[in-house]
C-alpha cells in the first residue's frame, strides 16, 4: 500500500464505509468517541445517522463506563478513540472484567509508520501490551480489506462470548498524519 | 469558603438517600463507589440498583449511557463528591447529550471518607453546583434540607434534565451496609430485572 498522509477532511476511504455497515448490521445503537482524524469519516456517518446515538467524550475512560451502561439499558455501543486513548481507560477497564461485560473498541494507531509526533510514540507501542494486559483482545488490521470482517468478528465475539476486544486499525492504513503541507 | 453559619446544615447521607428512594417507581439507580452505594443498599436492596465498587469517576458517565438506553425510564446516578471530582469532565459530556431522563445526584461531605476523611476540593470552595451550570446542566441550589430532597425526588422522576443536584450531608461514617460485589451477578440480576433478560 503507498505511503498515505492523512488530512482531516480527505479521509473518506472505503474502509471507514465499510465499518460503518458493519456498525449499521450488527445493531450498534451507541457510538461513544473522542475524535481522531482517522475516524473522521466514521464520525460523521454515525452522527448522521438518526437511529445512532454518538456521544461526544471529554476523556476515553468515560467511553467505557457509557458503553457499560448502555448494554445494562440493552443497546450494543462501540467505542471510537486512538491509542494514546487506551492509557486514559485503563483503571476503566477493571469495570469490564468484573462485570463481564462487553466492550469494542475502534482503535486508530499513532506512534508507527512514519509518525511525526514522538509523543505519540510511547503509547502507541504500548497499546497492544496494555490492551492484553487489561484483559481487551486486540485484533491489528494492516490491510483496509480486513477492517470490515475484523470489526465484525469483533463484535460478535464480545456480544456473543461476553468478551473485551480491540480492533486496532494501523497507522499505515489509517495514514500518516500530515503537519505540514506535503505529498 | 462555606459560611459558618451554614456549614452544620447538613442530612444524614441514610435519611437522605432513603428519602430520595423511598417511591422510586421506575427509577434506575448507578451508584458510586464507597458511601453512596452502602447508602444505596440501606436503603434497601433492588435488582435496579447497579453499585459500583471500583471504576471511580464513572459513575455518570454509565448512567449517561443507561439513560441513553433507557429514554423512557427516568435514571440517576448518585455518587459521591470525590468520584464527582474525578468524572467532573461527565458533567460536560452530559449537558452536550443532554439525556431528559438523568439525574445526577452528589453526596458531598467534602471528604474522602473511605480513605482517612481527607478533604476534597468541595471543602475548599469549590461548588459543583456551579461546575454543572457551566456545563450548561439544570442544577438545584446546595440541598441542605428535607423538604428540598422531595422536590428533588419529583423532579426526578418527571424526566425534564438533565438535573444536577448537590446535597450537603455530614461527614461521619455509618455502619456499612454491603450488597453483592459480584460484578456479573450484579450485571445479569439488573439486565434480567430491566430488559427481562439474562447475559
Amino acid at each position: 500500500m503507498s505511503d498515505t498522509v492523512l488530512r482531516p477532511d480527505a479521509v473518506a476511504p472505503e474502509w471507514a464505509d465499510a465499518l460503518y455497515d458493519v456498525l449499521v448490521a450488527q445493531n450498534i445503537r451507541q457510538v461513544a468517541y473522542v475524535p481522531d482524524a482517522g475516524h473522521s469519516r466514521l464520525i460523521a456517518r454515525c452522527e448522521e445517522n438518526p437511529d445512532m446515538c454518538a456521544t461526544v467524550l471529554t476523556t476515553e475512560e468515560d467511553g467505557v463506563a457509557l458503553l457499560a451502561g448502555a448494554w445494562l439499558g440493552g443497546d450494543r455501543g462501540v467505542l471510537l478513540m486512538q491509542s494514546s486513548g487506551v492509557g486514559n481507560c485503563v483503571n476503566m477497564f477493571t469495570l469490564i472484567e468484573n462485570c463481564r461485560l462487553p466492550l469494542v473498541a475502534v482503535i486508530t494507531m499513532r506512534g508507527e509508520w512514519g509518525e511525526f509526533n514522538p509523543w505519540q510514540a510511547q503509547m502507541g507501542q504500548a497499546t497492544p501490551d496494555v490492551l492484553t494486559r487489561m484483559g481487551v483482545q486486540a485484533h491489528r488490521v494492516d490491510d483496509p480489506d480486513d477492517a470490515a470482517p475484523v470489526l465484525d468478528a469483533a463484535i460478535r465475539q464480545s456480544f456473543d462470548g461476553m468478551l473485551a476486544s480491540a480492533v486496532l486499525l494501523s497507522q499505515r492504513l489509517i495514514g500518516r498524519k500530515a503537519f505540514t503541507e506535503e505529498g | 469558603m462555606a459560611d459558618p453559619g451554614t456549614q452544620d446544615l447538613r442530612l444524614d447521607r441514610r435519611e437522605a438517600v432513603a428519602r430520595l428512594l423511598q417511591d422510586r417507581g421506575e427509577l434506575l439507580v448507578v451508584s458510586g463507589l464507597g458511601s453512596a452505594t452502602y447508602d444505596c443498599a440501606a436503603a434497601g436492596d433492588d435488582p435496579r440498583n447497579f453499585y459500583l465498587w471500583g471504576a471511580m469517576g464513572g459513575t455518570a458517565a454509565l448512567a449517561l449511557g443507561l439513560a441513553q438506553a433507557q429514554p423512557n425510564r427516568p435514571v440517576a446516578a448518585i455518587t459521591g463528591d470525590g468520584d464527582m471530582l474525578m468524572g467532573l469532565g461527565s458533567l460536560a459530556t452530559i449537558a452536550a447529550a443532554a439525556p431528559a431522563n438523568l439525574s445526577v445526584i452528589v453526596l458531598d461531605n467534602e471528604v474522602y471518607g473511605e480513605t482517612g476523611a481527607q478533604p476534597t476540593a468541595t471543602a475548599r470552595g469549590v461548588s459543583l453546583v456551579e461546575v454543572a451550570r457551566g456545563c450548561g446542566i439544570d442544577a438545584l441550589e446546595d440541598i441542605r434540607d428535607m423538604n428540598a430532597l422531595g422536590t428533588l425526588a419529583a423532579r426526578m422522576q418527571r424526566c425534564e434534565g438533565p438535573l444536577f443536584a448537590n446535597i450537603k450531608i455530614a461527614a461521619g461514617e455509618h455502619p456499612r451496609v454491603l450488597p453483592a460485589r459480584d460484578g456479573a451477578y450484579l450485571r445479569s440480576r439488573f439486565r434480567e430485572a430491566v430488559l427481562g433478560t439474562g447475559p
